[in-house]
């Protein structure tokens, strides 16, 4: 992965520099090893701070919204879907864009490698290839870099950018063996009791930060939801049943969008798993409408369009 | 004698099931008191909030009724809105509303038996589970 990183600020250099770009987005390195940060590159001679490696998580479709001018952007297979649900929401324009498409191997789960330092402070880190290697004050260890796969990474369909103006590299294998919904299947067959409570205690810790809202490059609302009032739809305290109410309509609001990026769970400061709402709506998606989010720019969004033919079983 | 029976918040769409509650009315045909009609303009109107609403706010059951598809007073509404409740009540079902609290249904402003029917068959699966245990906002809500 981290081959990609010369080839990205090759490239932004020369976009910058040749004025086809007034922008480019892309990672830098973090204040802390495994966090990299968003970064707007403006001036050719910054893009030294360009990277690409297994830690870059977070979404950058996000920062794309009304934006104006004409950004150079990465992407690898769940940021290039969110873009395209960006331009056919009408979020940003696809002239405006150039995409620099990273097949992507997979991004790494912070939180199972801090797990697997005895939550120690890391210091340094570094990759190559399939292994990398964690530092600290008196330890290193180099760890597989397929064993701490985000989960969304494991049961990743979609690896290759879907949108590209140009590839970095060649694309990668699909992972077409794994089902990406068996924990969906597994918790739909409990009785009602256990479902709610399995999701009681998933939001428990859940303190209403809204990190998962901010990260996620769908929620662009210039109010959410949670921030009307006159109807207030859900109240603000840590209450379960509103925190239950926010979060039920935080992934409703993603339906048929979500591209399972994981950029919610990734934010997340007391690590709620809550790609478990997003996936069941994307699930009934795939099997209802045989819809997967942000694939193609030919067809409209899954609430945008109808059949007559649709699913009607569940109404009397 | 306080025997409990549901509280079942309808939103009826005015052109159709709302008319077909009222045909019911002046026909003189006996269904279940149970609901609490909110008059919406289509069931397009009906937003994923308004059912999450009236669940936190102690209804037993929700059940929304529109035109029957290809007969929307706006073309299309029911269509799209078929889309949302299909999701919707799929996510609400996995998160551990049971799956008899809510209901969708087709009913023509001619329909009144249907409505009759589907009246009855909504208040009875209500009645059946027993009065709501998720999602009741508990504490009073402080404006």
């Amino acid at each position: 992965m981290i081959r990609y990183t010369e080839k990205i600020r090759e490239r932004a250099r020369e976009l910058l520099g040749q004025g086809k770009v007034d922008v480019f987005i892309g990672y830098k390195k973090g204040t802390v090893p495994l966090m990299n940060q968003p970064v707007m590159i403006k001036r050719a001679e910054d893009v030294d701070q360009l990277l690409w490696d297994s830690n870059c998580c977070l979404n950058l479709a996000n920062y794309l919204t009304k934006r104006t001018e004409k950004i150079g952007i990465v992407a690898n297979g769940c940021n290039s879907r969110n873009i395209v649900i960006h331009i056919l929401e009408n979020q940003i324009k696809r002239d405006q864009l150039y995409i620099l498409g990273i097949p992507c191997e997979g991004t790494i789960d912070h939180r199972a490698v801090l797990r697997a330092a005895d939550n120690q402070e890391l210091l340094g880190y570094s990759e190559d290839g399939k292994e990398f290697t964690i530092r600290g004050a008196g330890f290193e260890k180099t760890l597989k870099k397929e064993e701490f796969l985000r989960t969304n990474c494991k049961t990743c369909q979609h690896r290759n950018p879907v949108i590209y103006d140009e590839l970095l590299g060649d694309p990668v294998p699909e992972n077409t063996e794994v089902d990406p919904f068996s924990d969906v299947k597994g918790l739909e067959t409990q009785p009602p009791e256990k479902k709610w409570s399995f999701f009681q205690n998933l939001i428990s810790k859940c303190i209403r930060c809204y990190a998962c809202r901010n990260a996620c490059p769908l929620c662009y609302c210039p109010t959410c939801f949670v921030d009307e009032s006159k109807p207030q739809w859900v109240g603000k305290s840590i209450d379960p049943i509103d925190t239950m109410t926010f979060h039920i309509l935080r992934a409703y609001h993603c339906a048929g969008r979500c591209t399972d990026c994981g950029a919610c769970e990734r934010v997340c400061p007391v690590a709620i798993p809550m790609r478990q709402f997003t996936k069941k709506l994307n699930k009934d998606a795939k099997e209802l409408f045989d819809w997967e989010a942000g694939l193609t720019l030919e067809t409209r969004p899954l609430f945008d369009f109808y059949k007559t033919s649709d699913y009607n079983e569940f109404i009397y | 004698m306080n025997e409990w029976s549901p509280k079942i918040t309808a939103f009826l769409c005015n052109w159709c099931t709302y008319g077909a509650a009222d045909l019911a009315g002046v026909s003189r045909l006996q269904y279940p008191p149970n609901f609490r009609v909110i008059r919406v303009p289509c069931s397009g109107r009906v937003s994923p909030k308004f059912i999450l609403a009236a669940f936190r706010q102690g209804a037993d059951g929700v059940w929304v009724s529109g035109c029957h598809p290809g007969d929307c007073h706006y073309l299309e509404g029911n269509f799209y809105a078929r889309r949302k409740f299909a999701l919707l009540k799929g996510l609400l079902e996995h998160i551990g509303i049971e799956p008899g609290r809510l209901h969708f249904s087709w009913i023509s402003s001619a329909e009144a038996t249907k409505f009759v029917e589907v009246a009855t068959k909504v208040a009875n699966a209500v009645g059946a589970l027993g009065p709501a245990k998720y999602l009741i906002k508990q504490r009073a809500e402080v404006a």
